[in-house]
């Protein structure tokens, strides 16, 4: 399917296009306990373990509301600079599907605890773009399908399914944007840099995990296009299972270019979910929108209204730490680094390995050479994050201070920084186990500099000719005679004392 | 003046899942209707300044501290599964819907 589908090229479509975004994205909270039971909140246990008869939705149960996941979404939505309702309530929405056992998921439908925020996202180049939020409101997770029999492990073909009910109940934030509109061209960065503002601040909050591989954050997104300059927006998809950063971003230029296909042919737009898959970057027709889609809400006979007060909602607000974005505004103009050169510091996920280094007693741009240096190219080398290689930032911090006290040079601290990764030690415990400490005994560097001197005659005659640049071939022979341990600066200067001549 | 007709239960009930009758239908329409029509008369006395009514006890703020407490083990939460196999219920593939 997915390969016959019809596209008009991105660029093609954003000349005659508008489009639209929304996202809807789903925030696990990492709460001990689930929403409506005392049952764990726990990823990866036994199967059907972390279930107590309210998730099974046995007869005669009683949810009662996690007061933590109240209190963390209230948060969410004071970060995300939502109003929180003074009084709300919850509310089933029913359908029938064997991840949901009550028949029902527990959620809110008029009256959301969060409303009527805003955030305001920044563009790689720096371009602020603010997004409207319409609501945050509290629900509760599914269980997980895992469908069997089928070539695929996909839901065609197969047999049977199996369901593991340890993650329904699991607290949820939905969080739902207004419409997004004048995105134009960026529209497919934007939705990335959204979700990627989103995570980050649920992350920076201590409220979820944040982990998008685990389903911590997901995101359905939806799409639509209008003519330029129209006011009326078009019909539009919502792509679910767009579950990293760099999906969100594909599934939307994917879709802006489906979507200008259809309109371009005449075709009328469906409105429908689709699935997003990553193997061929594309999507295809889920289901349409039918009247199956009539959830029948109503308010929740079980539980009772959720009140808040403005002592408790300031109490959570001091609560909330320095949002991520402003964070790096302070941050960058602390330690005076260039715009790219602090943007390189945060794609390259070293930010606070850089900032510890620094509280650990390293000057910023020494923190800055080695983060984004030594130990950047050896995480690529080893295929993990900068700060999980294992380099502490008192090992940077000494490092440098045997740098600083001409103990080691440059190339030997990346020596001993082998030598700390294998586990030799500190520093300088490494550079005493390994001998890498530089010669600075003149007699040793003389005796060295008179080999040298004495194997390349023609090149001594030279310097004392005056030809000072030729000392680089006496100092390349005296580094190699230490194996690198010699201060090449110091070499220098000796020789041409030896030679009588000025350098 | 019949607010919920012949289509309308039938509709209800296949989304509730629930099999009628041709005869189940019509006597529901009729019974259901006659209790819209009661209800109706309620909502003629509460004014719009009036808020639904969801709960009638004046209660609020009902919540439980975040601390992990009983649960079922795999077997017992298996235990009224039609099917079951590598400890999770088994149910009939899903077409059509994901």
């Amino acid at each position: 399917m997915a390969a016959t589908q019809d596209l008009v090229a991105f660029d093609e479509a954003m000349e005659k296009y508008d489009p639209v975004l929304g996202f809807e994205v789903h925030v696990e909270l990492n709460t001990k306990t689930k929403m409506f039971s005392a049952a764990p909140n726990a990823f990866g246990d036994v199967p059907n373990t972390n279930v107590s008869p309210v998730d099974l939705g046995l007869p005669g149960v009683l949810p009662v509301v996690n007061k933590s996941a109240v209190e963390y979404s209230i948060m969410i939505g004071l970060a995300l600079n939502c109003k929180i309702a003074e009084s709300c309530f919850f509310a089933r929405k029913n359908y029938f599907y064997p991840d949901t056992p009550k028949n029902f998921q527990t959620s809110q439908y008029e009256d959301p605890i969060c409303y009527d925020g805003y955030l305001d996202i920044e563009l790689e180049d720096g371009e602020v773009f603010r997004v409207e939020i319409e609501r945050a409101h509290m629900e509760e997770d599914a269980g997980k399908l895992t469908h069997m029999g089928g070539a695929t492990g996909r839901i065609q073909g197969a047999e049977y399914s199996l369901v593991d009910y340890n993650r329904a109940g699991v607290p949820l934030v939905e969080i739902v944007t207004k419409p997004i509109v004048g995105a134009g061209s960026r529209a497919p960065e934007l939705a990335r840099a959204y979700v990627a503002a989103v995570r980050e601040i649920v992350k920076n909050l201590g409220v979820s995990d944040a982990r998008m591989e685990r389903g911590n954050v997901r995101c359905d997104a939806n799409v639509s296009l209008m003519p330029k300059g129209a006011t009326q927006f078009g019909t539009r998809s919502e792509t679910k299972n767009v579950n990293s950063l760099r999906a969100v971003e594909r599934a939307v230029y994917f879709e802006i270019q489906r979507h200008a296909a259809m309109l371009e042919s005449g075709q009328k737009v469906v409105q429908e979910t689709r699935h997003w898959h990553e193997d061929t970057r594309s999507t295809t027709s889920g289901r349409p929108k039918s009247d199956a889609d009539d959830y029948r809400y109503f308010p929740e006979p079980d539980l009772v209204p959720v009140v808040t007060t403005k002592a408790w909602i300031e109490e959570l607000r001091a609560r909330l730490p320095e949002p991520p974005a402003e964070r790096r505004k302070r941050l960058k103009a602390d330690w005076g680094y260039a715009d790219a050169e602090f943007r390189d510091v945060v794609n390259a996920g070293v930010m606070d390995s850089i900032e510890e280094t620094i509280a650990a007693g390293a000057s910023a741009a020494v923190a800055r050479k080695w983060w984004m240096g030594e130990i950047s190219r050896r995480a690529k080398e080893a295929e993990v994050e900068p700060s999980e290689l294992g380099v502490s930032p008192q090992t940077v911090v000494e490092l440098d201070r045997l740098v600083q006290a001409g103990k080691i040079n440059d190339k030997l601290a990346r020596q001993v920084l082998d030598g700390v990764l294998a586990g030799e030690g500190s520093p300088e415990e490494v550079v005493e186990k390994r001998g890498l400490a530089v010669v600075s005994d003149d007699s040793a560097l003389l005796e060295a500099i008179d080999a040298a001197l004495a194997a390349q005659p023609e090149v001594a005659e030279k310097i004392r000719g005056g030809k000072v640049q030729a000392a680089g071939a006496i100092v390349g022979g005296v580094m190699k005679a230490t194996r690198g341990q010699a201060d090449a600066g110091r070499v220098r200067e000796l020789i041409f004392e030896r030679l009588g001549v000025q350098g | 003046m019949s607010e919920i007709n012949r289509a309308a239960v039938a509709h209800l009930a296949r989304l509730a899942h629930i099999e009628m009758t041709a005869e189940e239908l019509d006597k529901m329409a009729g019974e259901l209707d006659v209790i819209v029509d009661s209800i109706k008369s309620v909502q003629e006395v509460a004014r719009p300044e009036v808020p639904a009514t969801s709960h009638p006890i004046p209660l609020t703020n009902v919540f439980r501290e975040d601390v992990v407490g009983e649960t079922l083990s795999q077997e017992l939460a298996l235990a009224n599964a039609p099917d079951a196999a590598d400890g999770r219920f088994k149910v009939p593939a899903i077409l059509d819907e994901e």
